[in-house]
């Protein structure tokens, strides 16, 4: 991409207009051709900006914390495990947290990410940074994002690889024995689903 | 290939910066890109392999000053260009269309294309293929192979000629290494192979923090059982 970056050598060298521009181009081609319509650009960005989120991933953690028959399936099979509530698009292998065991995920090579069950990675999973680190110094990463574990704790990296995508079944914390199957999704975060992070115990006042 | 693309290990990278509230795209062009490319996925205008080694090939300099949907709009205009869709000159002659405020695409209507696409994100992926038994059973020890291949490939360099061992067979998936590259699918047996962090990273290792990659049967070769895992 000629004029991608400058003396500096920076990330975002190129004026947005001009991106913006060959963006527009490029679709203006691809409807002329017939290939593409607006519509559908439109309809799958609006899509991932409403509907396919962490929300939908943290349906299917709820529902292992609460049904161990589920919780079974999930971890044999975790695509026909989703399909059962409704989900899919994408070929999953779910991994649980256990006292002994935190499971983390990252993709090494691009940017692999289960896109339709927690909706498109944040700007720091595809970054070099932690691309580079997460499988070299996991334990280094994993305290800048806050969580500390014991060495006795084994942390179990998994760099996706290839077209299987990563879930991440979080520990459930304590103090939830009488929420909701709703309300226990309410706690989980796409983090703690990646696994930077844990799924913290409800607030007083939510118990 | 050798690519900058494959960073797992590296150093001089430095902490993992976070945003506090993030929007699922940073400008409007980045959702254009985006949905852009899943249109040409499911108008099969080039497959994943090849997707992601077109971005592989951007030269080292580019992609490191790139964003991540500036590497998605060179890997698009790159592929499309290759595979005679459009032309570089006539996206230059767009975009000076475009500055000059009139657009000469007809408005168009696919609402099959809409469909499939959004079929694509609720329905099973097809990358699950039929293909030889596998040589390999869970616990069994192998080698990766240390090839440097020019092409695609999903072995990334931190793991090459490395002990490790099975932990999963996966079944048999399409084979990225030549699905990249027009030489067809040629799936066959997918692994979840574990490796002891001292084997990666060798002193610097952290403790007890062991790696699982999956790699297809023919990145490994058989080895006798290691001295110790971890």
């Amino acid at each position: 991409m000629s004029g991608a970056h400058d003396e500096h050598g920076h990330h975002h060298r190129e004026p947005e207009s001009v991106l913006s521009l060959r963006v527009r181009a490029l679709e203006s081609l691809l409807v002329e051709k017939k290939l593409v319509s607006s519509e559908a650009v439109d309809r799958i960005v609006g899509a991932y900006e409403q509907d396919i989120g962490p929300h939908n991933g943290a349906k299917v953690v709820a529902r292992a914390w609460v049904d161990p028959a589920y919780r079974q399936r999930l971890l044999t099979d975790g695509t026909a495990a989703i399909e059962e509530l409704g989900f899919g698009g994408v070929d999953l292998q779910v991994v649980e947290n256990t006292p002994g065991v935190h499971n983390l995920v990252v993709c090494t090579l691009c940017s692999c990410y289960p896109h339709a069950l927690i909706g498109l990675p944040p700007v720091w999973y595809k970054s070099f940074e932690y691309r580079s680190r997460a499988v070299r110094e996991p334990r280094v990463v994993l305290h800048e994002f806050g969580v500390d574990l014991p060495e006795s704790v084994e942390i179990r990296i998994w760099d996706s690889s290839a077209e299987l995508r990563y879930l991440v079944l979080p520990q459930r914390p304590p103090g939830t024995e009488r929420l909701s199957e709703a309300e226990l999704a309410n706690l989980v975060t796409r983090d703690a689903m990646i696994g930077v992070a844990l799924v913290p115990p409800p607030t007083a006042a939510a118990r | 290939m050798n690519g900058i693309h494959d960073m797992g290990g590296m150093h001089g990278f430095g902490r993992v910066e976070r945003e506090a509230t993030e929007p699922v795209f940073h400008a409007a062009w980045e959702g254009r890109v985006f949905g852009l490319t899943r249109a040409c996925s499911v108008q099969h205008l080039f497959n994943i392999d090849e997707s992601r080694h077109a971005i592989e090939r951007m030269a080292p300099i580019d992609y490191l000053a790139s964003s991540y949907y500036e590497r998605w709009l060179d890997r698009n205009v790159r592929l499309l260009v290759e595979k005679g869709v459009i032309t570089h000159e006539e996206l230059e002659r767009r975009m000076a269309q475009l500055a000059g405020g009139s657009d000469p695409a007809p408005p168009h209507s696919d609402p099959k294309l809409l469909e499939g696409m959004l079929r694509a994100t609720r329905e099973r992926t097809r990358y699950r293929q039929p293909g030889p038994p596998p040589r390999f059973a869970t616990g069994d020890c192998v080698l990766t192979r240390n090839d440097a291949p020019v092409g695609h490939t999903r072995l990334p360099r931190y793991a090459r000629g490395k002990p490790g061992v099975i932990a999963r067979v996966h079944g048999s998936f399409i084979f990225p290494d030549t699905n990249a590259h027009g030489q067809g699918e040629q799936s066959h047996a997918l692994y979840s192979v574990r490796f002891d962090a001292g084997e990666l990273w060798g002193g610097s290792a952290e403790p007890c923090a062991p790696v699982h990659i999956d790699l297809w049967e023919r990145y490994l070769e058989p080895a006798a059982p290691a001295r110790s895992t971890s």
